[in-house]
């Protein structure tokens, strides 16, 4: 960079002496990027903003849709996201330890903190498939009406959340999925669900203890709970048997919460694995010695700033996505 | 690269002895927002859900202006923004803000608009 810059006098360039704001070319080029990046991820959350205002009174409830711990059974929204969001500001203390060991030309130190760095990050990394995997396969079970809203099923008696495993009927029946081998022509379909349509309404008939819950949301906050006539009315617009979310259906309520779901945390967990390997780069160069041999260790300064990016992103992805 | 170190946070309150301790204190910080976060989150309580402001609630509010608090000392700490010349810090800084405000307004606004189209207009599509 030195020899790019002519300038011989000691005047103030932008404050910063011969080298302008004081930056390095690289660095300056990180934060040009760290920029645009930053405009791209708002523009996607504006964009879910778009979508959750306009279907404002009947979006899921975020507490509803995460309430899961691996290795653990029962109902705890939210504690496993606090845990991923600890788990990756961890990994940026790490970082900047990382950072401030290398200011000092300490290499052995250098290389721990970067090792911590990388493990930190897959840990996040593993974490967001597993709740890929648990928002994929789903928890209870709904129905799809003619209108693609989502109705779901709850205990009359304790107020709780009803599988539909617990209630349908097994009604004997010859629908068997069509697979590749038996079409005509390139014909096949999805995986079938587990219960027909007609299983769940008769299992719901015979079930007086059931009713049905839709995404309204009431001035409480909560979703609305229909009567039981109400609830069999609604049945009759039933069209197809949800479980788990896709781009298509969403057993938790409107498919843009799904699809926003998918695009947003899965570009930021593309972010964070692309992060880990930029580190384990590092990470090598630094034991093989290249920063000790260049002077510096700016280059772990500059995806320093990169990790650490991907940290504040997450900030704003945890809150929007699970919190407000 | 900036080897000086600016150690207080909280405009001052607060004065670390060396960057490493200041690391760990803004870690400290960061974890508590989050708990916060977390349990309000939890308890939802109903003196912060039942009020609004400017059309969200209350709670809704704190989460978002916590989350900017949590990135402003992910920035100027972590990211050491704290430590560039303040023209680099302003450009990197209000070239966002001024962007996503705007855009922000434009879409939530237009999204309202939208929500009352289909509240109010001639469209069924909850069914």
């Amino acid at each position: 960079m030195d020899s790019t810059v002519s300038t011989n006098s000691e005047e103030s360039v932008w404050g910063g002496g011969n080298q302008p704001l004081n930056a390095s070319y690289g660095k300056l080029m990180m934060w040009f990027f760290i920029v645009s990046d930053a405009l791209t991820f708002s523009g996607f959350l504006a964009s879910y903003g778009f979508s959750r205002f306009k279907f404002i009174e009947t979006w899921p409830i975020a507490d509803e849709v995460f309430t899961h711990v691996p290795f653990f059974h029962g109902n705890y929204p939210m504690i496993y996201v606090a845990f991923m969001t600890f788990v990756l500001i961890m990994s940026s203390v790490t970082m900047v330890l990382a950072v401030d060991a290398g200011h000092k030309m300490k290499k052995n130190a250098v290389i721990w903190y970067m090792f911590l760095t990388i493990i930190g990050g897959a840990i996040f990394v593993g974490s967001q498939a597993w709740e890929w995997a648990t928002f994929i396969k789903g928890d209870y079970g709904a129905i799809e009406t003619k209108g693609g809203r989502i109705l779901q099923f709850v205990n009359a008696d304790t107020g709780e959340r009803a599988a539909i495993a617990d209630f349908a009927k097994t009604i004997p029946s010859e629908r068997n999925e069509l697979e590749r081998n038996e079409g005509v022509w390139f014909m096949s379909e999805p995986t079938l669900p587990t219960y027909s349509v007609n299983e769940v309404v008769e299992g719901f008939k015979a079930d007086s203890n059931i009713l049905i819950r839709t995404e309204t949301i009431n001035e409480k906050g909560e979703k609305t709970l229909l009567t039981r006539e109400e609830s069999l009315t609604k049945l009759g617009n039933a069209t197809q048997v949800v479980e788990g979310a896709n781009l298509i259906h969403n057993e938790y309520g409107s498919r843009l919460f799904a699809d926003f779901f998918f695009f947003i945390t899965g570009f930021h967990g593309f972010h964070v694995f692309s992060g880990v390997i930029i580190n384990i780069i590092i990470f090598f160069n630094v034991i093989l010695g290249t920063y000790e041999k260049r002077g510096h260790y700016e280059m772990v300064e500059k995806v320093g700033l990169y990790w650490h990016f991907v940290d504040l992103v997450w900030v704003f992805v945890f809150t929007f996505f699970y919190l407000v | 690269m900036a080897h000086e170190h600016k150690l207080e946070i909280f405009r001052g309150l607060v004065k670390f002895k060396s960057n490493i301790t200041k690391i760990w204190g803004v870690l400290i910080f960061l974890t508590l927002v989050t708990a916060v976060e977390v349990v309000l989150g939890i308890i939802k309580p109903e003196s912060l859900t039942g009020t609004s402001f400017l059309g969200m609630r209350l709670l809704n509010w704190i989460f978002i202006i916590l989350t900017l608090v949590k990135a402003y000392y992910i920035a100027w700490d972590f990211m050491h923004l704290r430590d560039e010349k303040s023209a680099l810090r302003r450009a990197i800084v209000w070239t966002p803000i001024f962007l996503v405000a705007y855009l922000v307004l434009i879409l939530l606004l237009e999204a309202d608009y939208v929500y009352e189209v289909y509240k109010n207009g001639f469209v069924t599509w909850n069914f």
